[in-house]
């Protein structure tokens, strides 16, 4: 529409800046999930994901060596060293302030010296080498604490990853809740494609009384809330002894994706040229083949379109696997039920919530990113008729 | 057995079973109960045809029937009855009439989940719209309008419960004086110089917080239906407001939208039906504590907390009841359609 006389304002530049505004409104809040899933719980607790990514001011709490580490030189006890090293810190930090106490921990820049108890002095530079001396026999097990304020890179783990996915921890684990999603999703989007599309070929290209009644009717399943239908399914369940279990679930998910399914492939296959469909029938094919020959083939993005639907609402779903599947014993969780109760139990630990949140959006995300194509066009025949 | 295994054997058994269901069926009706040979061949084959149908139709509307039609009819029923359990183990119904519904209308959350739910209905569809068309109209304007549409587009992938986690990090809140994580505080304690709030937990704007996550994730999906629309738009059209000296406000108000007025109300009412039964937000961010409740988690809670069939069924009801306009909207625009 650009190049149409008229259109072409110099407001150009302030579209790019609206968009990229947009755009950036929209990724902020999962880009912070993204990068909290990286950092470590002490990080996340102390500072803004979103510095995270420059060099921060840190507090870091160090020690000097051990005691026993001391030597005598010429009448006075000393332990050098470096209080970065063995700390998995690069020794180019350069720390701004350091201090002794945790009352005051920027009380002395590098370079100075500091007065401890029993005539003990400290001196700590700018890159971590310390000297501390003592006139008598250093005594205790453990260093001097010193606190250091320094200015950090950015440092990523992939520690929450290990943790929520192969420690095998029972409330952190997400593997076994990822293995159950994937047992219910996948029966769930291919079984309701193939009842359907049968039916959606019948509507489509057989003729008998009371097809327009039927086309209606699933119209108007097609908004029937889910939650009608949670309790007399749970009592139709337990009553015919299926009870809470992946068959029920799987069931339940055929019956509620059949609405859209029917409908998007209906639609899609009312268009499939007539030609093509009655030449079949008058060279004698039978409709069981035009339709595995001839029409399955032709609908595949058709296919596909739902298939992604009803991909992302059984992997997304909370609801139904609430009702349906999860039982007592918590043997049969799915993911976002496991991060429901996480929210519970580790409502602060938000590096085990960002890592298990970000595992299971991951895969619709690769899917949707994959995909979009098929998902867009569903979403076309879906609304716009 | 191994639940994979399981579910392997499912496929495997349901799509063949279908697939074998579906091929055999028809090879009956051929070749034995109605076969295309002797005195009545053609006439047969008529008859054939006429049951064919129905053998195609016969799964999913044992499915649909089950699993839909049932509920609706069973819920009704449910709603006017109270569940008993007598002293020898089995449940009874017992019909009350309408006393389910007037235990619930007596119920102050229950009018706090409507009210709420006037809220979300009203809000959630206009925001996302008015995003979805604002988002639409300025990305077809530029070359890398495509990349801006897929990451604006992207939530729609993410369970509500995903988004759940990612906004409860937005909105969270540390102890006055410490550093704020939550992107909303440091904001706040940045501009205002206050103390950071617990946002989610303070009445009447957290319910709006939590709407914020379900328009975030559903003006991706009116931007593509919107985008679509605006590009249908014949050219003429436009041209010729230009010709006549039209501003591109008045190009946008006067010319495109009422071109597109159909399809804002297509997408006006699918957005509103998610707003009815939305329902993970809310019940892991807030589980309607704090003056956030809404029909659907209400109706959960009835139902797994209180155990409470009758009042579950009745605000069932009442959801249903809500979406019945647009049904009944949507059943008549296909008849009009398929004539």
């Amino acid at each position: 529409m650009d190049n149409i006389a008229g259109t072409k304002s110099s407001l150009t530049w302030a579209v790019h800046i609206s968009v990229a505004a947009l755009v950036a409104l929209w990724l902020f809040p999962t880009v912070g999930l993204f990068v909290s899933s990286f950092r470590t719980a002490d990080q996340i607790a102390t500072s803004g994901w979103w510095k995270a990514l420059f060099p921060t001011e840190q507090s870091l709490t160090l020690r000097t060596a051990d005691p026993d580490t001391q030597t005598l030189v010429d009448g006075v006890y000393v332990i050098e060293g470096n209080l970065f090293t063995g700390e998995d810190l690069s020794e180019d930090i350069d720390m701004s302030a350091w201090g002794t106490s945790s009352r005051d921990v920027g009380a002395y820049v590098p370079g100075d010296t500091a007065e401890l108890r029993d005539g003990e002095r400290i001196t700590v530079q700018a890159n971590g080498e310390y000297r501390l001396e003592s006139p008598v026999e250093m005594e205790g097990s453990r260093g001097q604490r010193i606190f250091v304020t320094a200015e950090l890179p950015p440092d990523f783990t992939l520690e929450n990853y290990q943790q929520v996915l192969f420690s095998g921890n029972a409330t952190d684990s997400m593997a076994k809740a990822f293995f159950n999603t994937l047992t219910v999703t996948i029966p769930a989007t291919i079984i309701p494609i193939v009842v359907a599309a049968f039916a959606a070929y019948a509507l489509a290209w057989m003729d008998f009384a009371g097809r327009a009644l039927l086309i209606a009717i699933i119209v108007g399943l097609l908004v029937v809330p889910l939650q009608l239908a949670l309790i007399p399914l749970l009592k139709l369940h337990l009553g015919i002894g299926i009870g809470k279990g992946y068959l029920g679930t799987w069931l339940a998910h055929t019956g509620f994706g059949l609405p859209l399914a029917i409908y998007l492939l209906r639609n899609y296959m009312v268009g499939l040229p007539r030609d093509i469909i009655e030449n079949a029938r008058v060279d004698g094919a039978t409709e069981f083949q035009i339709f595995t020959k001839i029409i399955l083939p032709l609908s595949f993005p058709a296919l596909a379109s739902f298939a992604i639907f009803q991909f992302l609402w059984t992997w997304n779903d909370l609801l139904v696997a609430k009702v349906f599947l999860i039982d007592a014993t918590g043997q049969t969780t799915v993911m976002t039920n496991q991060i429901v109760e996480l929210l519970g139990t580790r409502g602060g630990n938000w590096e085990i919530l960002a890592t298990a949140a970000f595992v299971s959006i991951a895969v619709p995300l690769l899917v949707f990113f994959a995909m979009q194509k098929y998902l867009v066009r569903g979403l076309l025949a879906g609304s716009v008729k | 057995m191994n639940p994979a295994i399981q579910g392997l054997l499912t496929i495997a058994i349901g799509v063949g079973g279908c697939l074998s269901y579906f091929y055999f069926s028809n090879q009956i009706l051929d070749k034995v109960v109605f076969p295309a040979r002797g005195p009545n061949a053609g006439k047969n084959i008529n008859r054939a045809n006429l049951v064919r149908p129905w053998l195609f139709l016969l799964p999913a509307l044992l499915a649909l029937g089950l699993y839909l039609a049932y509920p609706v009819v069973e819920t009704i029923r449910l709603s006017l009855t109270e569940r008993e359990t007598l002293s020898d183990g089995t449940t009874v119904y017992n019909f009350v009439g309408f006393a389910n519904y007037a235990q619930m209308s007596a119920d102050p959350k229950f009018w706090e989940a409507l009210v709420n739910n006037m809220f979300w209905l009203i809000i959630v569809p206009a925001m996302s719209t008015a995003f979805g068309l604002l988002a639409a109209q300025l990305t077809d304007r530029i070359r890398w309008g495509n990349i801006a549409k897929s990451l604006i587009f992207m939530p729609m992938a993410i369970s509500f419960v995903g988004a759940a986690v990612i906004w409860k990090l937005v909105y969270d809140a540390r102890p006055p004086g410490t550093e704020q994580i939550g992107v909303l505080n440091a904001v706040y304690v940045w501009f205002t110089g206050n103390d950071p709030q617990q946002w989610l937990t303070t009445p009447f704007w957290n319910s709006f917080l939590l709407m914020i996550v379900l328009i975030w994730i559903q003006t991706g999906f009116a931007m593509v239906i919107l985008s679509a629309a605006l590009r249908g738009i014949p050219e003429e059209t436009i041209e010729a407001a230009i010709v006549d000296g039209a501003n591109p406000f008045q190009i946008f108000f006067k010319i495109k939208m009422p071109q597109i007025a159909g399809t804002i109300v297509v997408v006006w009412t699918t957005i509103t039906l998610v707003v009815l039964k939305v329902f993970d937000i809310v019940f892991a961010m807030t589980n309607g504590q704090w003056g956030t409740q809404v029909l659907a988690n209400y109706m959960f809670n009835q139902l797994f907390v209180a155990r409470d069939w009758g009042v579950g069924s009745a605000s069932a009801m009442v959801i249903m009841l809500l979406v019945t306009p647009i049904l009944y909207w949507n059943v008549r625009n296909a008849r009009k359609e398929m004539r």
